[in-house]
């Protein structure tokens, strides 16, 4: 029987002709993944109708400034732009700090209970984030935060991946007899976490934060709910709001901004690929 | 002696105690440490999900006095025409959205993993790109294609094929907004097959190969039973992910500039958006938060024992 199948099994190696179709659909479908931000730039720097000439207009044009100022016009869209890096940036340096420490605390500590509430941690990731939408709005209203910064921060300071994360690295990455070194030094508990742990371990927080200020960027839901005055408007709800028919789509418009607002993460993540895809992957990996 | 953790430090203590105390004063720091998510999920979290089963029952507009009203809410929202439309939109669109996609996304994973790709970092790179740009970014760029006169219907058109109104068709609408949740995650769930791939020791191709398996062979009998976990975990994370779906019907939908969602694309979490933040009914609203959440429950299990049903059936077929 073996033997039947090993001389049957010649075509092992692939011909030219498989090889070269098994390329045709790598690059199809990687062109496909491209052709939407290709796509975004020939609208966002053609005139108002570029999106729906026939056949379609696929080169870039001169016309982004154009488009843009028109953006400008229509919404205080650097305003939004400010709003939305205030308030990603102060997430991230909160979620990395504090799911630093839980996750230190989990990886290198006893206590009782440990593993039952790292359970719950993990748990609250399934729990849909629209369940509680209702009560959350209520409370922001009751503290007087809707429409601040605030409202979009405090909740949003500290997360369950974050800690999941930190705490798969720091268990492998950090040794207990460094710690354990430290307290032999009369080292302070924040102090030994502060000096030794930290450093180690900042990739993984590099990776944290890069994926926490993404999430943060491009939330919608949320500062939806809580945003009412448009000067608190985030970058995404901006967006959202120069997509209307009052006079018409204006697509070039609208795609200028959409292209400015999507840059900027589209250079993080091309810098720092391999740490983003590794981080938003993970959670499928380690479990 | 509880209150000691704090003020202990400067006195000495004997050898036995100082011990206990040192293990005391370590625990309390790992609770310190871990506090702020407890706190804060507490809060924003915990609170909120149990206030919302409560105001279920009650009716309420989130400013006056709330009253109890039983079961009023769900009579109502079970009664509604449109949250009907909305929960089968919902389904609708995620098995729309999520089983193409899953199966074109384990054959990206394969093509990725082969080793005849010789550009295996660029072009996850590539596939992964999607990922990260916003979903009201996607949804925006989508809309410019399935306009009416739009880069879609002149393909459909040049290969002799009708215009689909997208933008109000039943299915038009619900073949944009697939392709949209489609488009953002099929290369994200494909590198996390990609990864589960990776996990597979080759020796096992080998010892298989020396049996004289052949490539489909080993796919069927070795690559998805080794690959069933990370099939299974994506299911749960897309279905429940589905189930959720808000942001793309919303904004494409929602050109008007008045923020309602055309039935055609109404989904359950829109339709909850809707009954709270536009009409004010809090109750109604909390009850349809509390169906959504059932129905997740549901959703999850029953995927869980279908996707591992067919894993038992793939392997007894061949037996």
């Amino acid at each position: 029987m073996s033997t039947l199948s090993v001389t049957r099994k010649k075509p092992d190696e692939p011909g030219i002709v498989a090889k070269t179709l098994f390329y045709v659909f790598l690059i199809l479908g990687a062109l496909v993944s491209i052709f939407p931000f290709y796509w975004m730039f020939v609208v966002a720097t053609n005139g108002k109708d570029a999106a729906f000439q026939i056949p379609p207009l696929l080169t870039p044009g001169t016309a982004f400034f154009d488009n843009f100022a028109r953006v400008l016009e229509r919404t205080e869209f650097f305003r939004a732009l400010l709003n939305s890096v205030v308030v990603s940036t102060a997430v991230t340096l909160s979620v990395v700090f504090l799911c630093t420490l839980a996750g230190y605390a989990f990886a290198k500590y006893e206590f009782p209970l440990k593993k039952t509430l790292f359970v719950f941690v993990i748990a609250t990731m399934l729990v849909p984030a629209q369940l509680g939408v209702l009560p959350q709005y209520v409370i922001m209203a009751k503290l007087q935060w809707i429409d601040s910064y605030k409202a979009l921060i405090v909740p949003a300071m500290v997360n369950a991946f974050g800690i999941f994360w930190m705490r798969q690295y720091i268990a492998s990455a950090v040794h207990t007899e460094l710690i354990e070194a430290g307290r032999i030094d009369g080292g302070g508990h924040f102090r030994i976490f502060w000096n030794i742990a930290i450093p180690v371990v900042t990739p993984a927080m590099a990776t944290l934060g890069i994926l926490n200020f993404m999430n943060v960027w491009n939330d919608f839901f949320w500062p939806l709910v809580v945003l009412k005055n448009r000067e608190n408007y985030t970058i995404q709800i901006a967006l959202q709001q120069l997509f209307t028919n009052k006079d018409g789509l204006d697509f070039g418009m609208i795609m200028s901004a959409t292209f400015t607002a999507t840059l900027p993460l589209l250079i993080v993540f091309l810098l720092f690929s391999r740490w983003v895809i590794a981080g938003l992957t993970s959670g499928a990996i380690k479990s | 002696m509880a209150d000691t953790a704090t003020a202990e430090r400067p006195q000495p203590l004997p050898q036995k105690r100082r011990f206990l105390t040192e293990t005391r004063r370590s625990r309390f720091t790992a609770y310190t440490f871990i506090s702020p998510f407890f706190i804060l999920f507490s809060i924003f979290g915990l609170y909120p999900i149990v206030f919302t089963i409560y105001l279920s029952f009650y009716k309420w507009d989130a400013l006056g006095p709330m009253k109890y009203v039983g079961l009023k809410n769900y009579e109502f929202v079970t009664g509604d025409p449109t949250f009907w439309i909305a929960f089968g939109n919902t389904l609708l669109m995620a098995l729309m959205g999520t089983v193409p996609q899953l199966i074109v996304a384990l054959f990206v994973a394969v093509m990725l993993n082969s080793a005849l790709n010789k550009f295996k970092n660029t072009f996850r790179v590539l596939y992964f790109m999607p990922n990260i740009t916003s979903i009201v970014a996607v949804t925006l760029v989508f809309s410019t294609m399935f306009g009416n006169n739009g880069m879609v219907n002149w393909m459909l058109n040049t290969f002799g094929m009708e215009s689909v109104p997208f933008n109000s068709g039943w299915w038009g609408v619900k073949i944009a907004i697939s392709t949209m949740v489609m488009w953002r995650w099929m290369g994200y769930n494909a590198i996390i097959f990609l990864s589960g791939l990776q996990s597979i020791p080759t020796d096992i191709y080998e010892a298989a190969k020396i049996d004289g398996a052949s490539r489909r062979q080993q796919f069927i009998y070795i690559t998805m039973p080794l690959l069933r976990p990370f099939i299974l975990f994506v299911t749960l994370v897309s279905t429940i992910g589905a189930l959720q779906l808000f942001t793309e019907p919303y904004v494409f939908l929602g050109q008007s500039g008045t923020g309602s969602t055309r039935q055609e694309g109404v989904t359950m979490v829109t339709y909850l958006y809707n009954e709270a933040f536009k009409n004010g009914f809090f109750g109604t609203a909390a009850a349809t938060a509390v169906l959504l959440f059932i129905a997740t429950i549901v959703f999850s299990v029953l995927n869980m024992m279908l996707s591992s049903r067919m894993g038992g059936d793939t392997g007894r077929k061949k037996a």
